[in-house]
């Protein structure tokens, strides 16, 4: 059984904040397919398309046959672990600060075998489940947990230095006025969150979704508007110490393109909340939380960034929204990098067209707010980096990887 | 100027007593909130600042802002060519009205304890007659200015006081507008919501009378005054210039009102 995980304790003020480190990041070319992998939570290496061989860890030729096409392919994810030790000393910084550390060689039933992080309840000679993991550094590491998931399993201490569980921590959703952000907020609730903190822009113009969401137990709301430098520093001062993770939902959409519906306004409104409103949190709250990623068991963890698949490749329906979405990916990726010091994840969110009353005429599929919500919920929890969420977003991604050129050209509604 | 001169006496009065300078003015700031129109209507901008310096790295000797906002932000003055009715009269425009329009007379009337009562009041020309008998009839090119203490509600909900219907604040009853043009002669009208239009004047048979039929005449708005409890019902005079905007629509104004009488404690 899994060490239960303690409740989360208000901050001792005399206490020093560790600062955060990260575990050894060095990759090779071929190893951060690992890294594209854990990051959209498959399992997946290198099959030789020669010989068949499964091969781990990734490299340019084939262990056994030198064959050099090695395309990557989902994998069984089974094994049995044949060895487990504990270590108790480390001279690198990040395990120095959390010994002791369980490791493990698993015999892999697709061939390879491979050294894992263990879960708790692991044994020698117990059937177990691998999975791809980012670690702190954002890299792939492999993970294993018995095949029949025991109590608490979640609460697996090494487990949540790999993900981004929300149980136990506080989350500050910025857009409380649409059905997403209710759906967001009683999901977090459902997964164990400590306190959910909500922002609301324009009070004087209600949203029946906010109204559900001020009734919820363990919900703060404050007033944030993204597109308004002082309100987001505002709010900073005032939670930037305590969100751990932190959901941009910031959303606007208005149909139309560049050259028949040529409105400044409307485009600048777009930039304003998808683009500014990004960067004005990532400058007041990112510095917060990046200075929390080694702040205990429910330390500062996650960025999330809900975005529209269309951020990928534009859809001239929604043209000026496509780019601006284009635009706050591209800012995310910046803040990937600037958050990762702190091991803070940057999670984006691709979401195909959601079932609201902007997108009355897109015909289905269309997303509900919920399968959004849950699907965001399990990222965290298991620790991906880039998801699809929806057949729109899953057929966006599937197209752009095979060719982009042709989804340019035959993208429709 | 020359001793004893008209605007001797004027500036006599202001820097050694007699009249005192009244703000009519609400601050500019971000949450102050903008007219909102439908969604798939174009939105005006609410106001927002970014500090250009602040005495440091990127400007050590001074202090300054980037702003925005739209022309009908705050405290401002409706010109004619904002609506349709308008569009087409002479100096109609921030720019092209004659610049003596921005100071007149104001009359003011105090609807306070009727607003405080219903959201929804209507000043009518019966109420106007009743204040004329008081107070003296209104004189031509002067402002009727509807005092209904709303700028106090400093909460922005409680300010817009929207619900499924529209807005709920008070405003003039479409037949007054007609009126005051055409027996009045009046200047334009203000008042202290965030239009000059009551919050359900779209439903009205003319939707939004006042704009309709003020700027259609070629008078004026003043909307979101404040401290018009300040002011006496006849004989304050208001400085009301917009920005000379190239055929503004309208603009952000400091109003002033000239009251005489000494300050009060």
């Amino acid at each position: 059984m899994t060490t239960p995980l303690p409740p989360p304790r208000k901050k001792d003020p005399v206490a020093r904040t560790r600062a955060p480190t990260q575990p050894p990041g060095n990759r090779s070319r071929e190893a951060q397919g690992l890294t594209a992998m854990a990051a959209v939570g498959r399992f997946a290496l290198q099959c030789c398309a020669d010989c068949g061989q499964v091969q781990y860890p990734p490299r340019q030729i084939c262990g056994q046959c030198l064959g050099d096409d090695l395309p990557w392919r989902d994998v069984d994810t089974s094994g049995t672990l044949l060895a487990e030790t504990k270590l108790h000393h480390a001279n690198d910084l990040f395990f120095r600060d959390r010994v002791p550390w369980r490791l493990g060689v698993v015999g892999m039933d697709a061939g390879p075998s491979v050294v894992a992080h263990l879960a708790e309840d692991c044994r020698q000679g117990d059937r177990v489940n691998l999975s791809l993991n980012l670690d702190r550094s954002g890299h792939a590491v492999m993970n294993a947990r018995p095949e029949t998931p025991g109590p608490n399993q979640e609460d697996d201490m090494q487990l949540r230095e790999l993900s981004m569980d929300p149980k136990g921590r506080r989350v500050l959703i910025v857009n409380g006025k649409t059905a997403l952000g209710l759906a967001l907020a009683r999901s977090f609730k459902a997964a164990g969150s400590r306190e959910i903190f909500v922002g609301q822009a324009e009070p004087w113009k209600a949203a029946p979704a906010f109204e559900a969401i001020k009734a919820l137990d363990g919900v703060t709301t404050f007033p944030l508007d993204v597109t308004d430098t002082d309100s987001v520093g505002e709010l900073a001062s005032v939670l930037g110490g305590k969100v751990e993770i932190l959901v941009n939902n910031s959303y606007h959409l208005r149909p139309g393109g560049a050259v028949d519906r040529m409105d400044m306004n409307v485009s600048r409104e777009e930039m304003d909340i998808h683009y500014f409103g990004l960067l004005r949190l990532a400058g007041t709250f990112g510095a917060a939380m990046r200075g929390r990623g080694a702040d205990g068991a429910h330390g500062a963890c996650a960025w999330v960034n809900v975005l529209s698949a269309y951020a990928q490749v534009n859809n001239p329906a929604f043209g000026t929204y496509s780019a601006s979405q284009a635009a706050a990916r591209s800012l995310a990726q910046c803040l990937r990098a600037e958050m990762a010091p702190g091991g803070i994840r940057v999670v984006n969110a691709y979401v195909g067209p959601l079932d609201d009353e902007w997108h009355q005429m897109v015909p289905p599929p269309k997303l509900g707010p919920d399968t959004v919500a849950a699907r965001v919920i399990r990222a965290l929890q298991q620790g991906h980096e880039d998801l699809a969420i929806g057949a729109v977003a899953e057929e966006i991604a599937e197209r752009l990887a095979e060719n982009p050129k042709e989804i340019e050209r035959e993208i429709k509604l | 100027m020359a001793e004893g001169g008209l605007l001797s006496l004027l500036m006599g009065g202001i820097t050694g007593g007699g009249i005192r300078v009244v703000d009519l003015t609400m601050t500019l700031q971000p949450d102050v909130p903008t007219i909102v129109m439908p969604p798939e209507f174009g939105q005006s901008w609410p106001f927002r600042m970014e500090e250009i310096s602040k005495y440091d790295h990127r400007g050590p000797f001074c202090y300054w802002n980037n702003l925005s906002c739209g022309e009908h932000t705050g405290t401002h003055f409706d010109a004619p060519i904002h609506w349709v009715s308008g569009k087409d009269l002479p100096e109609n425009a921030t720019d092209t009205i004659p610049v003596e329009k921005f100071l007149a007379h104001a009359c003011v009337i105090d609807c306070s304890a009727q607003a405080e009562a219903d959201a929804d009041f209507l000043l009518t020309q019966d109420m106007i007659e009743a204040w004329e008998a008081e107070h003296g009839q209104i004189p031509a090119r002067s402002w009727l200015l509807m005092r209904t203490d709303w700028s106090l509600k400093r909460d922005g909900v409680a300010y817009m006081n929207m619900d499924q219907e529209g807005a709920h604040t008070p405003g003039p009853h479409e037949d007054l507008i007609p009126w005051l043009i055409e027996e009045r002669d009046v200047i334009g009208f203000g008042c202290e919501a965030v239009g000059t239009d009551a919050g359900q004047a779209g439903h009205f048979n003319v939707p939004y009378p006042c704009h309709y039929h003020m700027h259609g005449n070629n008078r004026f708005g003043l909307p979101a005054l404040t401290n018009l409890d300040a002011l006496p019902p006849q004989g304050a005079v208001l400085i009301t210039p917009p920005l000379k905007i190239r055929q503004g629509s309208g603009s952000p104004a400091r109003v002033l009102a000239l009251v005489e009488g000494e300050v009060e404690d």
